[in-house]
């Protein structure tokens, strides 16, 4: 299996750094057994239907091939053919985990193109939803990743406490995945009576259930062996990947879009961008965790203080935006999310290109599973946080 | 009516292996083989159940009042599956697997003793023995994955089989420092039987545990690991984990003969923590028996066995009156009040014997109290294990296999030689 | 039952009446000998195995009879539970189907059991020659001291009590020397 031979398949980077070499293996005593093994789409660890192919030697990984398209729907061509309005709700589909993101990415790539901006009020109302589904997102992460280790527990903790966001979001647009819950030039829907109340309430009642998940966690000696030293990426080879999200600050880089390239209210608060050293599992489980607690910051500052207003902007009924394009990306759970839009004066965009996260950062796999046991495998890949409607679109 | 032979035994201070007794060896053999079915149906349900309800969940209701007749039900389930066996498989080694699992469980239990006289046997090997059949058990594993033909159970299979294997040997080197402790009494020999290790730490006046402490301490411990090593549970479970890639040796048998797997590890637990508490907790012997001696105190720990079923009766009827009132439930209800009268009747047996037996005369009724005592201190301690086997695997996440391999050889081997060194040592010097 | 029940609960523990009768001792060989057939006509590995394990576990069966049970002890722990993992490890390590259909007596077999009837003959002259040393019936040894017996041999005074413990040195630190040489044979790097 060669190196090159996997731009096609996974449209990753082949660039020159050496960390991408193939290490052939040394010269060994007793006859080595070299074998391919699948991890096929049908797998209870993959999260999704991702089918990897692994090259095993012994134990040791030597290189791994991912497979994707299983979840293809071809939303990117579906696009081309429906108008700006009725695309809105595709976008949730992508990323079902963290849909509340996508659909402000895409609102906000909209409302760039037509050149209007969003109301303070419906900037607000769009931070404290997003931010309640980073939380809602890296909960989910967290049950799943914990679960491929070994330890049942904490998923279920999660998905309880998961609960009471997902409630909120009902109770404002009327579903608990698939939100749809901004239009472009602004939110739909004002915030319910109690919304105020609910999501502080809802802020002292996370806070310690993340402190327990650290107690389970962050200092069992068991956890650390699993995930310390695992799955390790140079944050230059993960600029060299395109590599985002928090698996790029744990690699020490500072890179976040929402304090790089302020949107929505971002801007207007005070939080921290947690970063970690060494690139290892154990650091991006840290970064998630220290993320969950900064939007919690950013939640409080933001409920405290929503301004009064009208919630959509003067948009017309039908949206025809002028010619021209626009990428515009913003920071979803599992990192840079951009979208591309080309338009053509119709109704209906010319093109519209999703940069998803996952689909970059799992390029990262191969360079991490090298020299790993095939224990470590499924680590690895809960550790980035794949969606695979969002890498296959 | 009733023959001498039953009646001049039921008061025998000594197992049917000392006495020569085929009949009562046998009879104790079939009492043994009953109560672990038993405790082994139970320890399914609450393992289900207090699983549960450490991930906020409730577990198996519907099946029986609060799910206790979920083992039951399941039981029937498997053995009405259609049993599939690999068309490449061979056949006999395939039939023959599971039973040699099975086998090598249920004969540790011929030297465990429940009491100074209930055991079926008290070969003065015994710990040998125990460690010798419990090696056994890894033949079942290996020819298990053999027999199934297939690539990822056979990988399971000698993965579980050399994780068996490096364990024992801190396993052994534990219950050596154990017996080391048993030479420490008047007569200055030690003792390989399983009841003269209990007697030795009766006579010595404290639980082995204790002894020298830490060392009887860190001996226990290294044991309680390796244990959980031994029957392949978390955090050591990784040969038979469903989210890893290779699947476990059991892969392959459905129906009968994989709950016949589930049966000998279940036994094996239980055997496994038999054995840690005879060794280290005591054995059969209550709290404090040389410190507090007097007949009132005899009297209380006595009453322990009544006060436990009255405590689980008074469970099951508060589980009544927490019933919702709704026609649908009345069945489970009144299940659920049966259960709560038949341990109600069990305590009130028992505190009658407890009562009878409190005369100073020695006869039936007090001997009758003596034992139950016994065989219900026993059982308590072995029952705090089984919940802690529980409480592990719904706590810990688990060991890859490499470092589960790292931990049985470079980390507890020394321990357990330190310890065994350390306590010869300190068996010189402190007597 | 009731006299051989009370004599029984009335004796002490150090000579213990044998429950296993003769019937015991004929069912174990039997058990053996048929066991060690199978072992070397059965065409499938495992079979073999498996059937060397009963082997064993009879043996063992038969030094409990002889009041040897710490011999018996450890002839399961280390032969049945130790020795035959291993074989069974190799077995299943090394892909011996090829062999499945091999011949399994090679053409020279009037050759072996020549050999092999030479042998018994051998053993029967000796038994008939020297029938004075086969002793009539068991000695009845003391159990309970078995372990103890050989303890004080293997462990005890050299040249005193202990009449093999330098030879047990001698023997672990050539399993030491065995076992350090076969972790060098299989690193790749040390």
């Amino acid at each position: 299996m060669n190196v090159p031979a996997k731009d096609s398949s996974t449209g990753g980077a082949n660039t020159s750094t050496s960390n991408l070499e193939f290490e052939e293996p040394g010269e060994t005593y007793l006859d080595s057994n070299e074998l391919i093994i699948n991890m096929g789409p049908q797998h209870p660890a993959t999260h999704g239907v991702l089918r990897v192919i692994l090259k095993l030697d012994g134990e040791r990984v030597l290189g791994s091939e991912c497979v994707i398209g299983y979840l293809h729907r071809g939303v990117e061509k579906i696009a081309e053919n429906r108008t700006y309005t009725m695309f809105n709700p595709y976008v949730d589909r992508m990323d079902y985990v963290a849909a509340v993101s996508n659909g402000l990415g895409y609102c906000e790539a909209v409302e760039k193109l037509l050149n209007v901006e969003a109301p303070p009020r419906a900037n607000y109302i769009r931070v404290i939803l997003t931010e309640l589904n980073r939380i809602a997102s890296h909960q989910l992460w967290l049950g799943t990743h914990a679960l491929d280790i070994g330890a049942m527990t904490p998923l279920f903790y999660t998905f309880r406490d998961r609960e009471e966001i997902l409630k909120i979001f009902e109770k404002y647009c009327g579903a608990r995945l698939t939100t749809h819950a901004f239009r472009i030039g602004g939110c739909q829907y004002e915030t319910y009576a109690g919304f105020e109340k609910e999501v502080k309430n809802f802020l002292t009642f996370v806070a310690p259930k993340i402190d327990e998940y650290e107690a389970l966690l962050t200092s069992n000696r068991i956890w650390m062996e699993r995930t310390k030293n695992v799955g390790v990426i140079s944050g230059p080879d993960c600029i060299a990947l395109g590599v985002t999200g928090p698996v790029l600050r744990a690699s020490g880089v500072q890179w976040d879009v929402r304090k790089a390239q302020p949107y929505a209210a971002y801007s207007e608060f005070d939080f921290d961008i947690p970063v970690g050293t060494k690139g290892d599992t154990y650091d991006r489980y840290l970064v998630r965790m220290a993320e969950m607690r900064q939007s919690l910051r950013i939640i409080e500052q933001a409920v405290n203080s929503i301004p009064e207003g009208p919630i959509m902007a003067r948009v017309p009924k039908v949206i025809k935006p002028p010619v021209g394009e626009i990428y515009h990306s913003i920071e979803s759970p599992k990192g840079e999310l951009g979208y591309f839009i080309v338009s053509d004066g119709s109704t209906q965009p010319y093109r519209l290109r999703v940069r998803p996260p996952s689909f970059v950062n799992l390029q990262a796999l191969d360079l991490m599973v090298r020299g790993l046991l095939v224990a470590d495998v499924v680590a690895v890949i809960g550790t980035i946080d794949i969606v695979l409607g969002e890498v296959d679109r | 009516m009733i023959p001498n032979f039953i009646t001049s035994y039921l008061g025998s201070t000594l197992t049917p292996g000392e006495a020569g007794s085929q009949f009562w060896a046998l009879v104790y053999v079939f009492i043994i083989f009953a109560g672990v079915s038993v405790a082994v149906m139970s320890m399914n349900w609450l393992e289900r159940k207090a699983l549960a309800h450490f991930q906020i969940r409730l577990g198996p209701m519907r099946v029986g009042p609060h799910g206790l007749l979920q083992p039951i039900a399941d039981a029937i389930k498997l053995l009405l599956k259609e049993d599939i066996i690999p068309a490449e498989a061979d056949q006999f080694v395939f039939w023959v697997a599971p039973l040699i699992g099975l086998l090598a469980a249920f004969t540790v239990y011929t030297v465990i003793p429940f009491g100074p006289s209930q055991a079926v046997s008290d070969m003065n090997i015994g710990v040998l023995f125990m460690l010798g059949v419990s090696s056994l058990g890894v033949l079942g594993i290996v020819v298990a994955g053999w027999a199934s033909n297939s690539h990822y159970p056979l990988i399971g299979a000698l993965r579980s089989s050399a994780q068996i294997v490096s364990y024992e040997v801190a396993m052994g080197l534990a219950v050596v420092s154990a017996i080391l402790m048993t030479s420490l009494n008047d007569t200055g020999t030690g003792t390989l039987s399983m009841i003269g290790i209990v007697r030795a730490q009766e006579q010595q006046g404290v639980w082995f545990i204790f002894k020298f402490f830490p060392l009887g301490l860190i001996a226990f411990i290294v044991f309680a690991i390796a244990m959980i090593a031994e029957t392949n549970r978390a955090p050591f479970d990784i040969a038979e984990a469903e989210s890893e890639l290779t699947a476990g040796y059991h892969t392959e048998y459905s129906g009968l003969r994989w709950s016949l797997f589930m049966l000998a590890e279940y036994a094996a637990m239980i055997a496994v923590s038999s054995i840690a508490v005879t060794l280290w907790l005591g054995g059969w012997l209550r709290p404090f028996p040389n410190l507090l001696h007097a007949p009132a105190w005899d009297f209380i720990f006595s009453l322990f066995p009544a006060m436990t079923f009255l405590g689980l009766a008074a469970i099951a009827f508060i589980g009544v009156a927490g019933t919702p009132a709704h026609s649908f439930l009345k069945v489970q209800k009144i299940g659920l009040a049966g259960f709560g009268s038949v341990l109600g009747c069990i305590a009130l047996l028992l505190f009658v014997l407890a009562f009878s037996g409190r005369s100073a005369n020695v006869n039936l009724g007090s001997r009758l109290n003596e034992s139950i005592g016994y065989i219900y201190w026993f059982l308590l301690k072995v029952a705090v294990f089984m919940y802690l086997f529980i409480w592990y695997r719904a706590t810990w996440p688990r060991y890859r296999f490499d470092q589960l391999m790292r931990v049985g050889w470079k980390v507890l081997l020394p321990i357990s030689l330190a310890v065994l060194v350390g306590t010869a040592i300190a068996g010189v010097l402190f007597s | 039952m009731n006299p051989a029940m009370n004599s029984a609960l009335n004796s002490t523990n150090s000579a213990m009446a044998p429950v296993a009768t003769p019937s015991f001792f004929y069912a174990l060989a039997a058990l053996a000998l048929i066991s060690g057939f199978l072992v070397i006509t059965r065409r499938n590995v495992v079979h073999s195995a498996l059937a060397l394990i009963v082997t064993l576990l009879s043996v063992a069966g038969l030094y409990l009879m002889l009041y040897a049970p710490f011999v018996a002890g450890v002839q399961i722990i280390v032969y049945a539970g130790g020795i035959m993992v291993l074989f069974l490890f190799v077995i299943m390590l090394v892909n011996i189907e090829r062999s499945y259909n091999d011949r399994r007596f090679s053409s020279l077999w009037p050759v072996g059991l020549g050999a092999a009837c030479a042998l018994l003959a051998l053993f029967v002259f000796a038994f008939a020659k020297g029938r004075a040393l086969f002793p009539d019936r068991l000695m009845p040894l003391s159990e309970a001291a078995n372990t103890q017996q050989i303890a004080t041999m293997l462990y005890g005074d050299a040249g005193k009590a202990g009449q093999y413990t330098f030879v047990f040195e001698i023997a672990s630190l050539l399993l030491l020397v065995a076992i350090l040489g076969a972790v060098v044979m299989t690193k790749k790097k040390i």
